[in-house]
């Protein structure tokens, strides 16, 4: 383990040191490097952060995977996968500016003070020049926090709430996930064709800043097409009985059911809500539907049969059938032999566009990583035309609406494409009001 | 025997030698880097001052991370208001959460044993609840409280676009200020695990110091019986409402401590897994004992850190010197207890040393110290370790 | 007055469910004096015994069907139950029935795990301090949970109750209200039927049988059973394989009410200890009334009528209430004197 820490330091300061000696007590400050961890020997170093334990341990165990398949492909061992698909053409197997990509792993706990224990290790004990992953917004923004003050670069995973690019970015912390605002939008126009523009909603919302951020998204567009918001009631995050949530739902008058719940919750809501008998039940002369805004292929599994005929939306699918996409899942599958989730997606590509950052920058310096990814536009990556925007470091791009398969085929054909909504459609200004009150700062190197 | 006094002072020497010399001590476990250090050192503070409690009273209180968590959250407002000197910080959370543990105690002391440990749960569960929701306007929610550029910092004026970092008069706390390489190993040296090491030893010295006083004496009475000492005509409940107020003053002090070296609060640092775990570093390290839960504290938390951190990669690099078969077979017998199974050895070491060292680590220390000292001095050491290390 | 009644009702189905661990809890802890933080792992254990009895119904041949393919463009390999292929509908009824016919897994699966527990490792841990026993039982709670989730994974199982029993009924219609008023889930008055036999088979086993008369008379003072020429140690041992078989069975059929995940069992253990506490430690009647009563105060703290007034109070009721009877009652509703004080 110690093996990649004797070269990891500029040879400058080891050299310096050794001269130094152990008997001069030389106050050294960090002057000798460039910035934070430089990597001066034949590797890099990249720390992939995920849950491996508590209830998104297997979300983050198919995110590592994703990692570990990228870093492969970035060594040029494996086919390649989106590599041969990503429109940059700078990366040619031979690691990160020439430098044999070697990773280490953390588990997060989906706590942010475990995560930021766990990313802090990366920095100071393994020499992690940029930190990625998370299944949770809370610990995304948490870390995001830990790699600007650190000076590293920051490539968040899943994280879905509005603030990780909203109030609480920062300029070394890039997000390719959509958030909660992309949700609303992408939803809309389908939830209107489907379900008409005279609604009642009831929402049910896990009681932190997620669960928040989804609720406020989806009242604004579906108020905006003309439903109205009978109730929206906060539930304890981790509740395993919503029963005495569901129940109000009855006697409300509410027409339309929407859980804004993520991962656990939601199988828990929605398999209790269809055991209610919700779904379908007449009230004001139309079945009683159910949303779910964000879905998971981990969440679907959980929830078997309830998810059907349900609408949500999500990331990406595995079942898109553009080249990037296709590459992917037939790397990941004939690695793993599953298809790879959206999770799995979201790491892969964020590892690859820090690769390709650093290749077109030139150098590690965070700051010269986020110059070359603000403003940058590129496709090929499963998610058509993207733009790294550089306002507030979230990529805009296409967002899907899926939902609950009817008859699936096996195990993993658990959601069908409903549309694919483009960037356009999806996208919002930046200066839209849900994402004000942050401030992006100053990129820091570190040291 | 020798006197108490001079082997305490010897304990007192061979602790302050061991947390000065720490960065050179731990590299070779891979555990010489400063956030973990710091923990170590932290979580240290808190399981001492939870042994004030627990090992002299012998009251379990299963609600002490709210004490923790309120500590992080009144300095983090300190870095976000004042300044982000850590002395106000560490300050406030002390005394609000002293505050915080004198009204807690007041109602939890009214019962005794397992009552107690309910009632003391149940406060500490509230306020995460409380801190993961409806409190989220102070306490900033799942995502937990951070410093923004946005912050008034009324003494320190505006930043100048970057964050802040956390400073004792101008020392930040995150600069490593020496960084030789001694045998192959970079050590680090930082002004944060300095700092908290020194708190730490005060920490250490003052409970000594409440081991060996009359009101030490006071509190053992109440562990041993308390019946017997209220029948005396003693009022029992000013000394044990002192010792809860204490330790929750050192969480506090962890607490704090806690955000001066990474200035984050999150409310899960309230939820009764974290009561449990420092409940099990004194448990692990031997209740009672002055040294036993700083070990106890530097063994979870090492596991934690390390074990985590070792996947199927590093796996394979240490047993690539075996033949090929050999290595997968024995990466495949240990995979389930590293990575993301790593709470399963933590949960077999919880059993073992449970099973077989009834009294921590510390009992395992003085087994293993009578096996050096060997049979001439065994009288001796049947004598120490009827009173284990107390 | 609908939504009264209709929170009632939901709050005895987890009432029911926190009943039957508390009991569990309480009959160990009044029989052998040993504080389990195992226990809520019995109760994953339990719950997972449905998941595994319907991984035994399904288990499967496989064919390849050439008309179909998988994600990587490959044949489909399809696959066709065994009981299927011998039994044909009657197999499939079977695997439908898949949660109540789990009892009849757990109950054996309980009682091997209740004695391997109590005598592999509890028994020698009725004379060590209770943080000791706190802290082995609770080592043994995280390497059960964390084989659980190194088999099953750790992302929930879905184990849906038989068609016949997954609708919901309208039980408005029965008490004069409108029709679509107050309507409630099959399976989950079949869940608190089971508790109320469940729990009431235990009290009469305890105290209309002689069996039961022992083990009451050796909670109340063992000693002086054990001079009488009563082996109460073997009986005791009995009562731990009991309570392990009601906190699995209630853990099997709540499957369908809560997908079982690995951790599960750490969500309920701190609850049900507070149960157990607010009914007063050693007490079985206090434990089953405590477990009622804080269930149906949770969905009442969930209508939104009290919310507006009290925000959050659905989050902290529980341990509110906790503190409340703990100040005005010291022993609980029904707790002994000199009982872990």
């Amino acid at each position: 383990m110690s093996g990649n820490k004797l070269n990891r330091r500029g040879l400058l300061k080891s050299g310096a040191v050794l001269g130094a000696g152990l008997a001069m007590p030389t106050i050294f400050t960090s002057s000798a490097r460039a910035f934070t961890n430089e990597p001066t020997g034949s590797n890099v170093v990249l720390g992939f952060n995920v849950p491996q334990t508590g209830a998104y341990a297997d979300e983050g165990a198919d995110q590592l995977r994703a990692y570990q398949l990228a870093v492969e492909h970035l060594n040029g061992e494996g086919d390649g996968g989106m590599l041969n698909t990503f429109t940059s053409k700078v990366l040619d197997g031979t690691g990160i500016l020439g430098k044999r990509v070697d990773y280490v792993t953390g588990d997060t706990q989906t706590k942010s003070d475990a995560a930021r224990a766990s990313a802090q290790s990366m920095i100071q004990k393994d020499g992690a020049v940029m930190i990625s992953g998370g299944s949770s917004s809370g610990v995304a923004i948490a870390v995001q926090g830990l790699c600007q003050e650190a000076g590293v670069i920051f490539m968040a995973g899943l994280t879905h709430s509005n603030d990780t690019t909203g109030k609480d970015r920062k300029r070394n912390g890039f997000r390719h996930f959509f958030n909660t605002e992309m949700s609303g939008r992408s939803m809309a126009p389908i939830l209107e064709a489907n379900y008409g523009t005279d609604r009642k909603a009831y929402h049910l919302t896990a009681d932190y800043t997620w669960g928040w951020s989804q609720e406020g998204s989806m009242k604004t567009y579906t108020e905006a097409m003309g439903w109205e918001t009978v109730a929206a009631v906060r539930t304890p995050l981790g509740a395993t009985d919503y029963s005495q949530y569901l129940t109000p739902v009855l006697n409300s008058g509410a027409d339309v059911l929407i859980l804004n719940h993520y991962g656990r919750d939601m199988v828990n809501s929605l398999t209790q809500a269809v055991q209610f008998g919700m779904r379908g039940r007449e009230v004001n002369g139309k079945p009683l539907e159910i949303v779910v805004p964000l879905y998971s292929e981990l969440m679907a599994q959980g929830a078997g049969e309830n998810v059907r005929g349900i609408f949500g939306s999500a990331n990406w699918d595995w079942k898109l059938q553009d080249d990037g996409t296709k590459a992917f899942v037939k790397s990941f599958g004939e690695k793993y032999g599953t298809p790879p989730s959206q999770a799995a997606h979201t790491g892969y590509v964020q590892a690859l566009l820090y690769a390709d950052a650093v290749q077109r920058a030139g150098s590690f310096n965070p700051c010269a990583v986020v110059e070359a990814l603000e403003g940058y536009e590129f496709d090929g990556l499963g998610d058509g035309p993207t733009l790294y925007r550089a306002e507030d470091h979230q990529c805009i791009k296409q967002c899907l609406v899926v939902r609950g398969k009817e008859n699936p085929t096996d195990q993993y054909d658990l959601l069908e494409i409903v549309e694919i909504v483009p960037a356009e459609r999806a996208g919002y200004p930046v200066d839209h009001p849900d994402f004000q009150g942050g401030d992006l700062g100053a990129c820091n190197p570190g040291a | 025997m020798t006197s108490t006094k001079t082997n305490d002072a010897l304990l007192f020497v061979a602790v302050a030698i061991a947390a000065l010399a720490a960065p050179l001590i731990l590299a070779p476990f891979g555990a010489g880097y400063p956030d973990l250090m710091q923990r170590f050192a932290i979580y240290g503070i808190f399981a001492i001052g939870f042994n004030i409690l627990f090992g002299l009273t012998g009251y379990l209180s299963f609600g002490h991370a709210a004490f923790l968590g309120v500590g992080s959250y009144s300095a983090v407002w300190m870095f976000k208001l004042l300044s982000m000197n850590i002395v106000p910080a560490i300050v406030l959370g002390v005394v609000i959460s002293g505050l915080f543990a004198l009204l807690i105690g007041f109602i939890s002391l009214r019962r005794s044993g397992i009552y107690f440990s309910i009632l003391t749960l149940a406060f500490a569960q509230m306020s995460y609840n409380l801190a993961y929701s409806v409190l989220t306007p102070i306490t900033n929610g799942e995502t937990g409280l951070q410093i923004l550029l946005s912050d008034p910092r009324v003494l320190d004026g505006p930043s100048n676009g970057s964050l802040p970092v956390t400073m004792l008069f101008g020392l930040e706390m995150r600069d490593v200020f020496w960084n030789p390489t001694v045998f192959g190993y970079e050590l680090q040296f930082s002004y944060g695990y300095y700092v908290c090491a020194l708190i730490m030893l005060l920490s250490f010295y003052i409970s000594m110091r409440i081991f060996r006083s009359p009101f030490g004496m006071m509190l053992r009475a109440v562990k041993t019986n308390q019946n017997r000492l209220s029948y005396t005509g003693i009022n029992t409940r000013p000394y044990t409402l002192a010792a809860f107020v204490i330790s929750g003053m050192y969480a506090g002090l962890a607490g704090a401590l806690l955000a001066s070296m990474d200035p984050l609060a999150g409310a899960e640092r309230m939820q009764w897994t974290a009561s449990g775990e420092v409940v099990l570093m004194v448990i692990l390290g031997g209740a009672g004992t002055l040294l036993g839960p700083v070990l106890g504290a530097g063994f979870i938390k090492y596991f934690e850190n390390i074990l985590s951190k070792i996947n199927s990669n590093t796996l394979d690099g240490w047993f690539a010197f075996m033949p090929q078969g050999m290595g997968d077979a024995a990466a495949w017998l240990v995979s389930p207890f590293v990575g993301s199974g790593w709470h399963l050895t933590l949960g077999v070491l919880f059993m073992m040393v449970v099973i077989f060292l009834p009294g921590g680590l510390m009992e395992g220390a003085q087994r293993i110290m009578n096996l050096v000292s060997g049979k001439s001095r065994k009288r001796a050491g049947e004598a120490t370790a009827s009173t284990p290390a107390e | 007055m609908d939504a009264i009644l209709l929170q009632i009702v939901n709050g005895l189905d987890k009432g029911s469910a926190y009943a039957m661990i508390a009991l569990g809890l309480t009959l160990i802890f009044g029989t052998l004096g040993v504080v389990n933080f195992a226990h809520g792992a019995l109760f994953m254990v339990g719950a997972f015994c449905a998941v595994v009895m319907d991984r035994i119904l399904r288990l499967s041949t496989v064919s390849v069907d050439p008309t179909r393919t998988d994600f990587l463009g490959n044949p489909l390999k399809v696959e066709t139950p065994y009981v299927q292929t011998w039994f044909g509908d009657f197999g499939a009824t079977l695997i439908n029935y898949s949660v109540p016919l789990s009892i009849l897994l757990a109950i054996p699966v309980m009682i091997v795990v209740g004695l391997a527990m109590e005598r592999g490792l509890i028994k020698h841990f009725y004379k060590r301090p209770h943080a000791d026993q706190i802290l082995v039982t609770f080592g043994l709670a995280i390497v059960m949970q964390e084989i659980i989730k190194a088999i099953f994974g750790a992302n929930p199982i879905p184990q849906p109750a038989p068609d016949a029993l997954r609708g919901a009924l309208d039980i408005g219609l029965w008490l004069g209200f409108e029709a679509n008023q107050v309507i409630y889930p099959i399976w989950r008055f079949v869940y608190f039927i089971f508790a109320v036999v469940l729990i009431g088979g235990v009290i009469l086993l305890l105290n209309y049988t002689t069996f039961g008369m022992v083990v009451r008379a050796g909670m109340a003072d063992r000693e002086t059973v054990g001079l009488l020429g009563i082996d109460i140690d073997k009986r005791f041992t009995a009562m731990f394989g009991l309570a392990a078989i009601v906190t699995g069975l209630a853990g099997v059929m709540y499957a369908p009410i809560v997908s079982p995940d690995y951790h599960m069992g750490m969500d309920f253990l701190v609850l049900c200890f507070v149960v157990v506490v607010v009914g007063g430690m050693g007490s079985i009647p206090g434990a089953v009334a405590a477990g009622f009563v804080l269930g149906i105060l949770q969905s009442f703290s969930a209508m939104n009528e009290v919310k507006a007034i009290i925000p959050g109070i659905d989050q902290i009721i529980i341990y509110l209430v906790a503190v409340v009877i703990l100040l005005t009652r010291p022993r609980g509703l029904m707790g002994r004197k000199g009982v872990m004080e």
